[in-house]
């Protein structure tokens, strides 16, 4: 912990730093990109953009995971449907965001659908190749006993299928959740009036460098925030079984 | 029966018998004759098959060679989630007779695996099984925890009459235990014996057994 502030006060001290070696111009010091983050807090913009972006991270995040993990596990349990879907993954994969944001707004225009779908589709490929090696490893085994005690789908499913997916699909939330964010501010940037992106595309407008400093540090904070109280208490309760040692 | 390289095997032939109801049989066999196999094709878990299995008998409890728990769910959890409509005074008794009432709660990591097949015993038993096949399920474990099991089984099944069927390799322990021995042998294995034991399993002595011992051994086509 106590390395943990002082690495953090160095931070501090370097930014500092660089401040005055660079000017305030370039580098705004932390003071004047807190007085910015006040700024923008007491307008009410800080709220609503970081809202917006919040939605539609949530709106992507949901799509790509659902889609993303249906057709990965449809993947890893059939042979058949991997060697047909496989050479659309690879394109996916390797399809530059960028690419697939604009041609969305080219093609269903400037709406809110286009850019979360835009999204969902840059996060799907690297979803559905960590859950396909989640369903690769499924353990028959198992399967086998479900069968022999003539499960339901919906208790193999939740008992037998899901806690195998766990670290896969909490694999996936981590690289998402990251991945996600940075593409909504691209997307925004690009084509929403409003949310984070909008607001740092404007502030780089005005060579306002306190107030993209401002956005982007509070978005850490916002992602920083849904990692510890949400994403890592759900993996402790999913690994609950793995700790305790007899 | 296709193996892992892809070639076709015969692993069983002419394999024919019916079990009475509340028998408890033991198919006996030297280890790799198909006995595994065939205990699947009962099960209805292996459709590779030619024939015909007729099991007028709905509920079906299977104890694997491995215990085949889930490991993220308690013991208590993998019975019920096996047998969801099996009451609070269904299990307790059985969890007790098992000795696993100090650890309903326990993962099954945290198990050794004595208790481990004993969770995986309670759970065969939590379904009320119409036919109950046990594969192995006194395997790697020493002599008399091995012993303590087979008592608690056989204690188990005579309470609920369920006819089973054993598979063992150990030839001892079906002298023991069971009321009709099926030996299988040779490659595609084949039923060469089918014996009954008539006398009552709490009146067979030491040298008893062993003399049916000697005569299930003889029955085997090839000695390995």
């Amino acid at each position: 912990m106590i390395w943990r502030i002082a690495s953090l006060a160095g931070f501090l001290l370097a930014w500092q730093l660089g401040s005055s070696l660079a000017g305030a111009a370039i580098l705004p010091s932390p003071a004047a990109v807190l007085m910015a983050l006040l700024e923008e807090a007491r307008s009410g913009a800080l709220a609503l953009n970081l809202l917006a972006t919040l939605a539609r991270v949530a709106a992507a995040f949901t799509v790509a995971i659902l889609f993303g993990s249906a057709i990965g596990y449809a993947m890893g349990r059939s042979a058949t449907f991997d060697r047909v879907a496989d050479p659309w993954l690879i394109l996916l994969l390797n399809l530059p965001a960028l690419v697939i944001i604009l041609l969305a707004y080219v093609w269903f225009g400037l709406t809110e659908a286009a850019a979360v779908g835009a999204v969902a589709i840059n996060k799907l490929p690297n979803t559905i190749a960590t859950l396909r090696e989640g369903a690769r490893a499924l353990d028959p085994a198992l399967d086998e006993m479900g069968q022999a005690f003539t499960f339901d789908p919906l208790t193999r499913a939740r008992h037998i299928v899901v806690p195998q997916l766990a670290p896969y699909l909490a694999a996936a939330t981590r690289t998402g959740l990251s991945l996600v964010w940075k593409i909504v501010l691209v997307v925004e940037l690009i084509g929403r009036p409003n949310g984070v992106g909008f607001a740092i595309g404007t502030a780089f407008q005005l060579f306002d460098v306190a107030r993209i400093l401002a956005y982007g540090l509070c978005f850490v904070a916002v992602m920083l925030a849904i990692e510890t109280c949400l994403v890592q208490p759900l993996e402790r309760h999913a690994s609950r079984w793995r700790t305790r040692k007899a | 029966m296709r193996s892992a390289a892809g070639e076709r095997k015969e692993i069983l032939a002419d394999i024919r018998f019916a079990l009475a109801p509340g028998e408890v049989t033991a198919l006996v066999g030297p280890s790799g004759s198909g006995k595994t196999t065939l205990l699947k094709i009962i099960a209805g878990l292996d459709h590779d098959f030619e024939g015909e299995v007729t099991i007028p008998a709905e509920r079906l409890g299977f104890v694997f060679q491995e215990p085949r728990l889930l490991p993220w769910r308690t013991v208590e959890e993998n019975v019920r989630i096996a047998a969801p409509q099996a009451s609070n005074s269904d299990l307790e008794p059985l969890f007790n007779a098992l000795g696993l009432g100090q650890h309903r709660r326990h993962f099954p990591g945290e198990l050794s695996l004595g208790l481990a097949r004993r969770a995986a015993v309670a759970r065969a038993f939590a379904v009320r099984p119409d036919l109950l096949l046990l594969d192995e399920p006194f395997v790697s474990l020493d002599e008399t925890l091995a012993r303590q099991l087979q008592e608690e089984l056989i204690a188990l099944v005579e309470r609920s009459c369920v006819t089973s069927l054993l598979v063992t390799h150990d030839i001892l322990e079906a002298a023991r235990l069971v009321e009709r021995v099926i030996v299988l042998d040779g490659r595609p294995a084949r039923m060469v014996a089918d014996l009954a034991i008539e006398k009552p399993r709490a009146q067979r002595s030491a040298t008893f057994v062993s003399s049916i011992a000697d005569r299930i051994r003889s029955t085997r086509l090839t000695t390995s």
